[in-house]
This record gives C-alpha cells, structure tokens and sequence, in this order.
C-alpha cells in the first residue's frame, strides 16, 4: 500500500483528499461524520466577520445538470457563506481539531476588503489550533456583490494586498483561493505569490446558469419566479480546472507555487490527473454532496494502488505531467496518425460514419453490409471517430512509420520532429529565414 | 388454487380470481417517466439504423427514441404512427425480438438490445393519452373505397384512405372490429380493452364507416362491391383452420387455438372459462404459445406443445418459447399426434417420434389431454375470381390482385410473414396505391 501521507505547505494529513470549503464542512457534526469516514482534512465553510451572520435564501439553492439515468454531471449553487454565528464556528473547528489532530484542518475566510477586518478575525481563527487559512477570494454570487469573494479575486492587485495583510497578522500558512472568472488566471495566481502565498487552491466555482424553466421562463434554481446566477461545479467543471491548475503550475512566475486542486474531482482517477498537473493535494466537494462521505474508501484504495502499479509515491506524481503540457506551437507536426477501427470490436451503430461524413473529412466508407473502414487517403486524424464511438478501444489512432508515405498528403513522414515554429507557412518562420 | 385445480375434465374456475387477474395482467407494464429515460439513454442513435430496416412498417426508431430522451414522448408518438398507425398494438404484440431488437447494435454488442417495443408503447400511450386524434382529413374526394376485414391490414388502409379524403367503409363479418388484434392474441398481450379504445381512436379521424355482421360470403361478394365502389381492399385474414385428420377429432376437448384464444378474449370473467385439467396444444407457432400459456394461466395442471420438427425450426420465437417454458409449459420437439384415445370426452393424445425427414421412429407416448387445441396454422376461406399464391391471394406491387379495383393485404395475401406490423404496413402502402390509382 503507497503512503497517501501528504504534507502541503506544512500542513500535514494521512492522505491528500480534502473536503473542500463548502456546505459538507459548514458544521462539527459533518466534519466529524468526514473525518470518521476517513478523508484526509476539511476546509472549514467560510467565515465572515464578526456580527450578524448572512443570511440564505429559503427556497432551493442549488440547480442540476443530468447525464444518463439522472447521473449528477455539473451542480450550481447560490448559497452563501456559513450563516451561523463566527464564535459557534470557531468553537467547534477547536473541538473537532482537538478530537482529530491527524487530520488537516483549514479555515476558509471572507471578510471585507479592509485590513482592519482581517486583523480582526486571524487571531481568532489562529486560537482553534487551526492548520491553515483560504482566502475566499472566489464565491460568484451574491457575497461578490458586497465587494468580496470573486470581486477581489477578479483584482490581482487586491489579491496581494490581502494575502499580505494575512503573512502579516498570522503565522498560519495562507492558501489563496481563486476564482475561474477571470480570462487569465496566472494573473491572480502571481498576485497572490507576490502577496507571500503559501499556495492557491483552484476553481472556485463558475458563474452559471443551469437551465431555465420553460413554463416560468425563468432561471433554474428559482426563487419565487426569479433566479440568479450560481457558482457551478461538479465533474462538468474538471477540463477547465484541469487547464487552470495547469497554466500556474508551468507558468515561470508561479512554476513551484503549491496548489491545491479543485473542481469536479468524483474518483481517485480525476485526483491523480489533477496531481500530475502540479496539484498537491486535491479538495472535493460536489461528489461528497452526490454520493456521501463514503466515497472517500474508493479514493484512497484506488489511488494508493495506482500509485504501488506505477511504483512511484505521491511526490513523484505530483507535477508528473506539467513538462508535457506546452503551447500548440510546439506540437510535433511530423507525428501523424490514421484511425484504425477493430472490425472485430465493431457493432455497426455507425456514429463515426455520421460524425466524419456530416461533420468531418469524408474519411470512413459504409458498405451494403454495414462495414466501416477508414480512408487513409482523407483521414486527417482528427479523433472524432474515436469521441463518438459507443466501444472502448474499438477505433484507436496509429501512428505511421516514418518512412511511409501519408495517402492524405502524399508526403513521407519524417522521423524528425518539427512544428509551427519551423514550419514554411509560418510567417514568422520566414521573416527569421530571411 | 381452487379445489377444481385437481379435477380431470374441462372446468372453469380452476383459479380464483385474484390468482387469474395477476396471471393476466401486462406481460410488459408500461414504463414510467423515470424508466422510459433511461431505456431511452441506451439508443446510439445509428445511422441508417439497423433498427429501421428490421421494422416492417420502417418507423424512425432512434428519431423517436430521441424524442422520448428530450421529454417529447407525444412528438415520438406521431414519429411512430406517421408510419404506423397500430403502433399502439404493436409495441404490445410485435415479436420485437425477432424484428427491431433483433438487429439492435446493443443486441450484438451485448446481448441487450435498447427495448424498443416498451419505448414504443410509452411514446404512442402518450400521444393517445392527450385525446383527441393526431390527423386531420385532406378535402373529400368523391371517391368511396370498400375495406374487407377490420383487423389490422384493413384499419391501418381505411385510415390512410380516410386522411387522404376518401370515403371509406370499413365491413367485419364479426361483431366487433380489430380483427385478431380483438380475437387472436393473448389477454396478457393486450390487456385493459386496448384493442377496441385504438380502434375508436384510428376511427375518430373521420370519414370512415364502420359496418359489421357483414363480410364476404356474409351478406356481400366481390362483384357487388367492385360495383358500388372505387376500390375495394380485403383484409380478410385466414378464416380457415387445419384439421389433423385423426380418427375422434370430433370428440369434446379438441378444439382450434384460435377459437380458445378468442373466446378467452372475450371473455370478461375469467373464472367462467373452462380449461382441460391436461391440455396438449399441436403447433409450433404464436398461436400454439398462446393458446399453450393461457391454458396454463388459467389453470391446467399441464400443459405440452407438441411440435413435428425440431427447436430451430420453431416459428414461435425464443423469447416466446421461453415465455412458455417459464409459464411451465412443456415444449415437446419432433412429435405429431397420431390418435385420440376417449369415448365422447377427448381421454388422451398419442403422440408418435418423427425423425427429421418427418417419418416416424417407430415409437409412440401417450399424454393425459381433456383438451387439445390444434394450431397447425390458418388457410385462407376461398374468394370466387382472385388468382392464388401458395394458398393465399396473389398480390404484385402494393397490394395489387388480378382483379381491376381489388387490393389484398395482411394474412390473406401472399408475401410477407403473418404479423400485426406486416399487415399494417400492407394497408398502408396499398392505401397509397389505391390513392395513386383514384388520382391518376
């Protein structure tokens, strides 16, 4: 069994599977019920400032995108957050981190963009035993309308000063939490590294709405005839975190910056990918709100036995796969491929005739008989045969030789690579040429 | 179980009512919102779907899957009866696995095809839920067409005709319409008065009058109607049925399937129909199934099939063989009677072993039977002036006989296998024929 034992900046816990701050962590009777069920460590649900706490909305706050036999596929929600008082809060992550001190424990915050408030609340949170401090710089709605949550994550230059003022009033490690409504998210990421964070944790959700009723003609989730635009998430999100979690870590201005990655990790497989784009640990939300804290069993065992096949542990993972993340530009041009469809595997549903011939090169035929085969001559292996075939492993893509003449083009494939950036259609290729 | 249960003879009330109105209900009950979506789900949507070609009215199988998927189940509906207009009947009693499901890419793929009949019948439930009829009339014409037979072939040809304009009247020679959709398919197939509540649905599209008590040889012939009318099509079905040719067969207890299975139809307390406490059905086709399973949800203690030739030569489906050997059926292959043994009151059935070119071994069982339903198929009762083909009208094209104005289809015409789908599919294309011809 690999040791899932992960230590994220400093902050350590028996594995790297951390619920993420949202409602599953919003009180000590389901953090303990977590960390029963054997999750690694909890952010805690967001604390305010002292006073009055927010307040909720009293009809659904939460809308559904549906995959097959109503599989949970993306989750929006418009709550706030915690709605309990800041001390009952405080007094309870103290009881459960007392009760758990194995486990990892992070409190969220969001309080105004004042450096006064933050001075206020640290120390407070520093007296729980607390592990670690995220800074709510994400939520979507309604708090961003109050000039906080994704209102100050959508500023980098709010960003470091607020993660300065928590290096400066607390000695707790800061995880910075950014919001994927941005267009370029390296920039947030190296105001907060600027500001002297110990890490980013991403997405925060995105703004979204689910659907729209078609008799109310209006947005789901609806209150009173009226919606408002949610935070989404859930495994619908994972490609955009994925790319996000990405472009910090091979950016050179945040290459090494912990993160924490979030958005629509449901198995131990989307937690390794997330891993090997730089993540250091993953934090889960909307498939613990799916499927219970159970799920956890199947993450842990899941991952330590990829990790003992692969025969590596989870520092080697970590980061794994960033080197092979690049620009288009780099692209080997000389790798060329040709779909090839296993008539053995084949069942004759016909999808990748329908996608290529409508929407694609023209490059499978159809006989009488129903059989399909590619046509080297057109296929530019584009992979869309491969997408829309309902058999695993039935159309797979082959490499030709180089040496071997490409049908399609009438070239020999080269062994050496090259791309864009020596290519003779290149503009800038020319201008260096000459 | 009643204490009749172990009494020799045909008797009714060989169960009670309770037992009879669960062994009677839905053979397949309807799907539910929820379970029609994810049956739904499993459709690839094919290409040129094999599905399609294997349907022989050529409903858009994956389109209305589809429609059922994006929570249209009435749009799915009109997809199927925009080809069929029974598509109600024959999501219930289609042999969908030897047709549509049969060439499902899931049934190859896995062995469990999308279930496309129980899809069907969701989608066209639904459409005829919303009341009223889904067509309108095209402006009359002053053409008049006869229909012969109010079964499937001849509803699914007076509707088309109708919407087309033309006036059409609709003659059966029973009592009620629908043919064997009424009179000639188990209870369990069709239960809840579906047949009748889609023959006043196809009809409450107007211009269609229906007359029965009358058919050929009852009160009209075919000179008159080729009178009176533009064009006359006859969908008659096959009233004849084999007899086995054995010594005794007039004796009590030996009867035709397709009279059991009707009377059983029309039967509305179950507990009042009589069955043989032993009954041996001869066939190996639906009828002999049907009559074969009934029997034994009604209540015989047993019950055997006793086919002539082999298992792979079996004209009832798997699935429907299975059916019955699950009912407790028992499926006897390679076997043909060869006597009656009783005085008056049918005692036994001896059966003789045949090798495979139809000879006998030499050796011969003797079954218990009260009851022995013969369902060796159905002949067509002889129309004066028609050329015949293999014992049924000869028909070319759509439909078309030897006789100017004269349109067959369904069981009674040559070509095609003896399904409910084939028949409308039959009415239909010769509907547009006739139409082709009254337009010309």
């Amino acid at each position: 069994m690999a040791d899932l034992t992960t230590d994220f900046v400093g902050i350590k816990s028996p594995n790297p599977f951390w619920l993420a701050s949202a409602p599953p962590t919003d009180k000590e009777y389901n953090v303990r019920r977590a960390f029963e069920a054997g999750w690694g460590g909890v952010v805690w649900k967001t604390l305010g400032a002292e006073g009055p706490p927010v307040v909720n909305v009293n009809g659904p706050r939460y809308g559904a995108i549906y995959g097959a036999d109503r599989r949970l596929l993306g989750l929006n929600n418009i709550e706030l957050i915690t709605d309990r008082p800041l001390q009952t809060n405080l007094d309870e992550m103290k009881a459960v981190k007392r009760d758990y001190p194995d486990r990892a424990l992070v409190a969220s915050i969001m309080v105004p963009c004042e450096e006064d408030a933050w001075r206020a609340i640290l120390p407070r949170v520093e007296e729980t035993g607390a592990d670690g401090i995220e800074l709510n710089f994400g939520c979507p709605h309604g708090m961003s309308e109050r000039g906080m949550g994704s209102a100050v994550g959508q500023v980098p230059e709010y960003i470091e000063m607020v993660t300065r003022w928590c290096k400066q009033y607390s000695r707790m490690p800061v995880i910075v939490k950014l919001t994927p409504n941005i267009t370029d998210i390296r920039k947030p990421a190296a105001a907060a590294k600027r500001g002297g964070a110990d890490a980013v944790s991403l997405i925060n959700t995105i703004n979204s709405i689910t659907s729209v009723d078609l008799d109310d003609f209006a947005p789901e989730p609806t209150i009173d005839g009226k919606g408002s635009h949610g935070g989404y998430c859930g495994p619908a999100v994972k490609p955009i975190a994925l790319s996000m979690v990405s472009e910090i870590a091979r950016n050179p201005e945040t290459h090494g910056l912990p993160i924490s990655g979030i958005g629509g990790v449901t198995t131990w497989r989307d937690a390794a990918e997330f891993m090997t784009l730089g993540a250091g640990n993953v934090q889960v939300c909307t498939a613990a709100m799916t499927y219970g804290f159970g799920i956890i069993k199947e993450m842990t065992a899941g991952l330590s036995r990829y990790l003992d096949e692969k025969g590596m542990t989870i520092d080697d993972l970590v980061g794994r796969a960033v080197p092979n993340v690049t620009d288009w530009q780099y692209l080997n041009l000389n790798y060329v491929t040709k779909a090839r469809i296993s008539q053995d595997d084949c069942i004759k549903c016909g999808r990748c005739y329908a996608a290529c011939e409508d929407t694609s090169h023209q490059a499978i035929s159809m006989s009488a008989d129903r059989t399909f085969e590619v046509i080297d001559a057109e296929c530019v292996a584009c992979n869309l045969c491969v997408d829309v075939c309902p058999v695993d492993n039935c159309i797979t893509m082959e490499r030709l030789a180089p040496g071997t003449v490409d049908p399609r083009t009438g070239k020999v494939v080269e062994a050496e690579p090259a791309d864009w950036t020596t290519h003779p259609n290149n503009p800038a290729t020319k201008v260096a040429a000459e | 179980m009643t204490e009749a249960m172990r009494l020799d003879g045909i008797r009714a009330g060989r169960l009670g009512p309770e037992d009879l109105a669960e062994n009677f209900a839905d053979l397949h009950p309807a799907y539910d919102a929820h379970e029609a979506t994810v049956a739904a789900d499993r459709c690839y949507f094919c290409h040129d779907a094999p599905c399609i070609t294997a349907c022989p009215t050529d409903i858009d199988i994956p389109l209305f899957i589809r429609q059922i998927q994006t929570g249209m189940p009435e749009a799915a509906g009109k997809t199927i009866f925009d080809q069929n207009i029974l598509g109600g009947m024959c999501a219930r009693v289609c042999p969908t696995e030897t047709l549509c499901e049969e060439a499902c890419v899931r049934e190859a793929a896995e062995g469990k095809p999308v279930q496309i009949g129980r899809l069907q019948r969701y989608a066209t439930d639904a459409l005829m839920a919303e009341g009223g009829h889904p067509y309108t009339r095209a402006p009359a014409t002053d053409k008049t067409v006869a229909v012969i037979g109010a079964g499937p072939a001849g509803l699914a040809c007076a509707h088309r005709l109708a919407m087309l304009g033309h006036t059409v009247t609709l003659y059966d020679s029973k009592t009620k319409p629908g043919g064997l959709n009424e009179y000639g398919i188990a209870a369990y197939k069709t239960p809840g008065g579906f047949a009748q509540a889609e023959v006043d649905w196809l009809l409450s599209i107007g211009g269609i009058t229906l007359v029965t008590g009358q058919g050929l040889g009852n009160g009209l012939t075919l000179p008159d109607l080729r009178e009176k009318y533009d064009a006359v099509f006859l969908g008659i079905g096959l009233g004849g049925v084999g007899a086995l040719g054995l010594e005794g067969e007039e004796m009590t207890g030996a009867a035709n399937a397709v009279d059991f299975i009707a009377s059983l139809r029309q039967q509305a307390d179950l507990t009042q129909l009589p069955v043989g406490r032993h009954v041996v059905v001869v066939g190996g086709g639906m009828t002999a199934v049907d009559a074969a399973v009934q029997s034994k949800l009604l209540g015989a203690e047993t019950v055997t099939i006793a086919y002539r030739r082999g298992r792979d030569r079996m004209p009832a489906s798997r699935f429907e063989q299975d059916l019955a050997a699950s009912h407790g059926v028992r499926l006897m292959f390679n076997v043909a009677p060869v006597a009656l043994h009783g005085e008056g009151q049918l005692r036994e059935v001896e059966l003789a072993y045949l090798n495979p070119d139809m000879s006998q071994t030499g050796e011969t069982v003797t079954l218990r039977a009260d009851q022995l339903f013969r369902a060796i198929g159905q002949k067509l009762e002889a129309v004066e002036g028609l050329d015949l083909d293999g014992g049924k009208i000869a028909v070319t094209g759509a439909g078309r006989t030897s006789l100017d104005k004269v349109w067959a289809g369904g069981d009674c015409a040559s070509g095609g296998e003896d399904l409910t789908v084939t028949a409308v599919a039959e009415g239909r294309d010769a509907a547009m024929d006739i139409h082709s011809a009254l337009t010309a």
